[in-house]
């Protein structure tokens, strides 16, 4: 009788072992999320995180995670604080078999930290179109990504559309812009470029720096109406956007004349100055609105359910949108390096090769319900960067949304490029990095 | 020149700014010794409050269907920053009278964490844009005229604040409870010895100090919207406060003035010389140059000790 119920103990055990262990061991896709719902830079990091872990949470719903291997999704508050960051990297990357599979800081200051050790633990960096510029290289950076373009391709596009306003690029000898910028590493970055197209062209380039957080920033202004640049671009963040276009506004400078680079191109940024803000220039890589197929379907399966990491109708609005195409692009990423390696099981190494595999065309966007949403990018071993292409969006004020003004031009890549060398190559020697060869 | 007398009003306005935040700081030193950290997330508070009786998307629209007028707002916002200070009372100063002013100093640090949390979790973190009908943009005449730029909200902000040390002064120098704030001031035992009611007078204080962050964050969130940024204007009131003194409304007002046009002067005549973006230190620079001619501030009440 013993005998009987042990044999039908160690059965019963024999079936629910491999059952058991098969539940814990299910390998999930660990992307974790360096976010910033809190602090002053909230307003900005909070729709960003919520169109990037519902976009996550969407390929969950309908199809079961990445090529039926489920995303286990990790945010970590940073507070927009590099200590912090860099924390919760080192909190987050060995989560899981897989470990963490790519890094989105949304952060210079992070990503600045995070490229030598993320680069020695062999898991990607996608800083999406921020971080350091010369990333672009990916023989010295081999796990950072910075496309679909860098500041630098901005900042020479914007220098094209305001060739093309006056008129032809000969047209820029003597004029002036100016650049206010976030007096950070983030906020520095385009103006290398900036000097080299002002020798290039002739313009005479003015640069306002503006402390964090960026509050006050009226002797800023004043030095614009004493200095009377025809253009002015700006390179800032959270708080400091509303406070200059509101007041650029208050000393009547033209705002179709006053471009922000893309992550001063929110509805945040524009809404507090109302009326004023109309006509606005911001950069801008992918379009505004929820009125794309993927969004849809984030609408079903995510907030139907009450799963929505934000509010149902601010889907769409720019920042949401920039999370999205994050995750969308570095999911694709995942799925390409699946397919690459022949496993499900990746790594951040596989996904490293994933990224350099990358080919996001026009079809493959129409099949992700983003047809017409952004632009189509390949990656390759040695280009991280993108196409680089950029347009210029404007606010309209009175509709309360932001209208593309531009095609999408190309950057000037005689003067980005041979920057992007020039730094890649100053930084491999700094480190003893010998660059690799990609064939 | 005009733009020289540009510079100097317009930094002579901003330091009004940055005297509505020092004020508050200086009502709760001048009335219970405690340098009050929270003082700038008080000013946010009081802003998100307000933004959500007075906006339709905020609580309380969603509670009751309707919106409250701006005047009734700001009545409403007055009775929470009132509840604010009892609750800081009840549950904080009551548990710590007679403790080193090191101590109720790094009590209203955790005042300020745990306001500013309560804030994101109760009106969110998104830019609320605050709009009570108060002008905004040049003086038209000024600019079109004689090219003179000067920010409407700025002079209404130095008439508010004309105001309010008005009312303030009378408060404290002619009033039974102002002179009862003095001397919980002086000394908290001497003060309960003779029949000040602590207490009260804490919560007296506090719901004064509520009102003139109330102000303040009515005035830079008008500038700037209403967002968690605002609670770092208290950094802005620091070197206004080390120039004119913890204990002196006047050093307050004077102080600002002083940082304000220090800052912006050496900003636009010396900054482009030296990288830019030196107003922020160099305020605090300004202040401690004052500060090897006068330790307790301009205007502040030099203090002896026995030792």
């Amino acid at each position: 009788m013993r005998l009987k119920l042990l044999t039908k103990v160690l059965a019963v055990a024999a079936i629910a072992f491999p059952l058991t262990t098969a539940v814990a061991d299910a390998y999930e896709l660990v992307i974790p999320a360096t976010v910033y719902r809190t602090g002053p830079y909230a307003p900005n990091g909070i729709p960003f995180a919520n169109g990037y872990g519902d976009y996550y949470r969407m390929l969950n719903e309908r199809d079961g995670g990445i090529e039926g291997v489920k995303i286990k999704y990790l945010e970590c508050e940073t507070a927009y604080n590099t200590k912090q960051g860099v924390e919760c990297y080192e909190n987050t990357k060995g989560e899981g078999p897989s470990g963490a599979l790519a890094y989105q800081p949304l952060s210079t200051g992070i990503t600045y930290q995070l490229i030598p050790k993320a680069s020695a633990d062999k898991i990607p960096v996608f800083s999406m179109g921020y971080g350091r510029t010369s990333a672009a290289n990916g023989k010295v950076f081999p796990y950072i990504f910075n496309f679909p373009a860098t500041y630098w391709d901005q900042a020479s596009v914007f220098v094209k559309y305001i060739g093309e306003k006056e008129g032809g690029m000969d047209k820029l000898k003597g004029k002036k812009i100016a650049l206010v910028y976030h007096n950070s590493a983030y906020g520095k970055e385009p103006i290398r470029t900036l000097e080299e197209l002002s020798k290039k062209h002739g313009f005479d380039l003015q640069l306002l720096a503006v402390d964090h957080p960026g509050q006050e920033q009226k002797a800023t202004w004043l030095q614009v109406r004493r200095k009377k640049p025809d253009w002015v671009m700006m390179w800032g963040w959270g708080v400091m956007n509303q406070v200059a276009i509101k007041e650029a506004a208050s000393i009547r400078f033209p705002m179709d004349r006053f471009i922000g680079v893309w992550w001063s191109g929110s509805e945040n940024d524009v809404l507090p100055a109302g009326e004023a803000a109309h006509g606005y220039l911001s950069g801008a890589f992918h379009a505004a609105g929820d009125n794309f197929r993927a969004h849809d379907d984030i609408k079903r399966h995510v907030y139907d359910k009450g799963n929505g990491g934000g509010d149902r109708d601010r889907i769409g609005e720019v920042l949401y949108n920039r999370g999205l195409v994050a995750a969308m692009w570095t999911a694709e990423a995942i799925r390409t390096a699946m397919r690459i390696h022949n496993t499900k099981e990746v790594t951040g190494e596989h996904v490293r090769d994933g990224f350099e595999a990358l080919n996001v065309d026009a079809k493959r966007l129409a099949v992700l319900g983003l047809e017409g949403f952004t632009y189509p990018v390949k990656i390759t071993c040695e280009n991280h960067q993108g196409p680089g292409k950029v347009a210029l969006q404007q606010w309209d004020a009175k509709e309360k949304k932001w209208n593309f003004a531009s095609d999408f031009y190309t950057p000037d890549a005689d003067v980005v490029g041979k920057l992007i060398a020039e730094d890649s190559a100053n930084y491999a020697a700094e480190n003893n990095i010998t660059p690799r060869t990609c064939n | 020149m005009l733009f020289l007398l540009e510079t100097v009003v317009s930094g002579l306005l901003a330091g009004v700014m940055y005297s509505l935040v020092a004020l508050g700081f200086v009502l709760i030193f001048k009335a219970s010794g405690i340098f009050n950290f929270a003082q700038g997330v008080f000013a946010l508070f009081a802003g998100l409050a307000l933004y959500d009786f007075i906006a339709d998307d905020g609580w309380f629209y969603h509670m009751f269907g309707f919106v409250l007028p701006v005047w009734a707002g700001i009545i409403a916002t007055m009775g929470v920053m009132i509840i604010v200070a009892w609750l800081v009372e009840f549950l904080v100063l009551r548990h710590l009278v007679n403790q080193e002013p090191i101590i109720l100093f790094m009590s209203t640090i955790g005042l300020a964490y745990f306001l500013e949390g309560l804030g994101d979790t109760l009106f969110g973190s998104d830019v609320k844009p605050l709009d009570i009908g108060l002008p905004h943009g040049a003086v038209d005449f000024l600019l079109d005229d004689y090219n003179f730029y000067v920010e409407k909200l700025e002079i209404v902000a130095a008439v508010v604040a004309a105001v309010l040390v008005v009312v303030l002064a009378v408060f404290f120098q002619k009033t039974r409870i102002g002179r009862a704030l003095r001397a919980v001031a002086d000394d908290h035992q001497a003060a309960l010895s003779v029949g000040i009611s602590l207490r009260t007078i804490w919560v007296i204080v506090w719901s004064v100090s509520g009102f003139v962050a109330l102000v303040a964050g009515i005035m830079w969130g008008s500038k700037s919207g209403i967002q968690f940024s605002l609670s770092l204007i208290a950094l802005k009131a620091l070197p206004v406060l080390i120039l004119g003194g913890f204990t002196s409304v006047p050093g307050a007002i004077i102080g600002g003035l002083i940082i304000g046009v220090g800052e912006k002067v050496a900003e636009v005549y010396a900054g482009p010389f030296v990288g830019s973006a030196i107003e922020n230190w160099f305020a605090y620079m300004l202040a401690l140059a004052f500060l090897l001619f006068r330790p307790q501030g301009l205007f502040g009440e030099k203090i002896i000790e026995r030792v």
